[in-house]
């Protein structure tokens, strides 16, 4: 009887073991084979409609906002691009951010196109209908909501904060936090860099 | 009734009936609740007919508990609970506490039985269920220091920020966390709420069940009031996925703090205050248990 819950403590260790994962030095949490594949409809910051396959071929680092997000938006964008600028020259186009935007109302293609145009020339915009941005944000276990407009109209957006690194192929490899400094996150591009 | 409702009063209402719909869709609560739904109601059919009905307020308990886990577990709710922290709380109280208590309570076994066709198939079940294969691992996780641990212990698990985390971002790994608080809840107050007697059926002593309440309560009493008191974020995948409304994270961390603190707590209380009375009432009804 005694060497039972000898052996569940150790079947409990190993699950949380299985579960946090560990062998990979990633600054953010490993995500490989815990979440899904990269895949989407949607439309782009020029206007057309894309798919995950559009983006095949680079890493992608996907992340999910609004344009009048006050701060964590812009922030977690500029960090990107601080991130992005510190890899070595010759691999900063290898990697693309995708930036999502969970408010079709108000940011239009265009809109994004120029807003994600200042980060630079790796960040995308995107958009989509609510259906097509419920799919995705359903599959990357995520969700947004709207709080209560203002007298001007203005309204709050509630969203995922998080960064979802996929390596080329579009396979899930890591999940970094906004608020991780940009030196975390240019470690953790390199090493999906090396794995894509 | 629901077909075209374009217009206003209709939409509202089909708005209303799709928070019924399963936010994820699982085929184990189909088949599950399914089953136990079927079972249940037939068996109640079967026993009404041979002149030894389920009393009332059992079946009353049943439907309810099966209502409520369902609920949470399979409609619009799981969506808030996946989004919200004191949301995923409420579900697991209803799941480990609530729902496993009514359930329980209601003694379910007789009807459950009578409602399974006769045939093969029910002596087969029958028989795998006395099976040293079942019935060995049932034993040892009936045995009341074991039961406390799993109790507490999956609390205590599933809640560790690292694991809650992961599970938060893996759908096998949510249902499995959802899954095993029930099925434990059930366990746990099968084990507390038998109503066969400890000196004839060998179940229990009321006295011991006080004290397995009271051992598996008091550490989610504390776990609770920390949550609550925590300074810092300790679950910030609801930050990382998104909460399903704009809320200062901070305050949804106390809501669930509370949540695994205060209601789990009164719920104990509750059953302990009814094993009291069957505790007093002992020598008047030994051996006489009502159906």
């Amino acid at each position: 009887m005694k060497t039972l819950p000898l052996a569940c403590a150790v079947a409990l260790a190993l699950l949380i073991t299985a579960c946090t994962g560990g062998d990979t030095d990633w600054t953010g949490s490993n995500i490989e084979g815990v979440m899904p594949d990269l895949e989407f409809e949607l439309t782009s910051d020029t206007g057309e409609a894309v798919t995950e396959e559009t983006y095949q071929g680079k890493a992608s680092l996907v992340f999910f906002g609004f344009m009048n997000c006050p701060d964590i938006c812009p922030g977690t964008l500029q960090r990107l691009s601080t991130a992005i600028e510190a890899l070595p020259a010759d691999s900063q186009s290898d990697v693309q951010v995708l930036f999502i935007s969970v408010d079709p109302a108000r940011d239009t293609p265009e809109k994004l196109n120029e807003y994600t145009g200042f980060f630079g020339p790796q960040f995308i915009g995107l958009t989509g209908t609510e259906s097509q941005l419920s799919d995705l944000v359903k599959r990357m276990r995520a969700t947004y909501g709207y709080g209560e407009p203002d007298d001007n109209g203005n309204y709050a957006v509630s969203h995922s904060s998080a960064i979802y690194g996929f390596d080329a192929q579009g396979n899930a490899q890591v999940l970094m936090k906004s608020d991780q400094p940009a030196s975390d996150m240019s470690h953790d591009i390199e090493l999906l860099l090396q794995r894509s | 009734m629901l077909v075209p409702c374009l217009d206003q009063p209709g939409s509202v209402l089909l708005d209303y009936l799709s928070l019924l719909l399963p936010y994820e869709f699982s085929w184990l609560a189909i088949l599950f609740f399914g089953t136990a739904s079927v079972l249940y109601a037939n068996g109640q059919r079967v026993l009404a007919q041979s002149g030894e009905p389920v009393a009332r307020w059992r079946s009353v308990l049943f439907w309810l508990g099966l209502a409520l886990a369902y609920i949470v577990m399979h409609t619009r709710f799981d969506y808030y609970a996946q989004f919200m922290f004191f949301i995923h709380r409420i579900q697991h109280l209803a799941l480990h506490h609530v729902a496993a208590i009514l359930l329980m309570g209601a003694n379910p076994w007789r009807a459950l039985a009578a409602g399974f066709p006769d045939g093969s198939a029910k002596r087969w079940v029958a028989r795998l269920l006395q099976s040293p294969l079942v019935q060995w691992p049932y034993r040892f996780i009936q045995f009341p220091p074991v039961a406390v641990l799993v109790f507490a212990g999956l609390i205590f698990f599933w809640l560790t920020p690292s694991i809650h985390f992961t599970a938060m971002l893996s759908q096998p790994l949510y249902l499995l966390m959802n899954w095993s608080m029930f099925i434990d809840g059930l366990l746990f107050w099968w084990l507390i709420l038998d109503p066969r007697s400890p000196a004839l059926a060998g179940t229990l002593g009321f006295g011991k069940r006080i004290l397995v309440i009271w051992a598996a309560t008091v550490p989610q009493l504390a776990l609770g009031a920390y949550i609550v008191g925590a300074p810092h974020s300790l679950y910030d995948i609801y930050e990382v996925c998104g909460r399903a409304w704009p809320i200062a994270p901070h305050d949804d961390q106390v809501l669930g703090g509370l949540f695994t603190w205060i209601p789990p707590a009164m719920m104990g209380v509750l059953v302990m205050v009814v094993v009291l009375r069957r505790l007093l009432h002992q020598s008047d009804n030994d051996g006489v248990q009502p159906a």
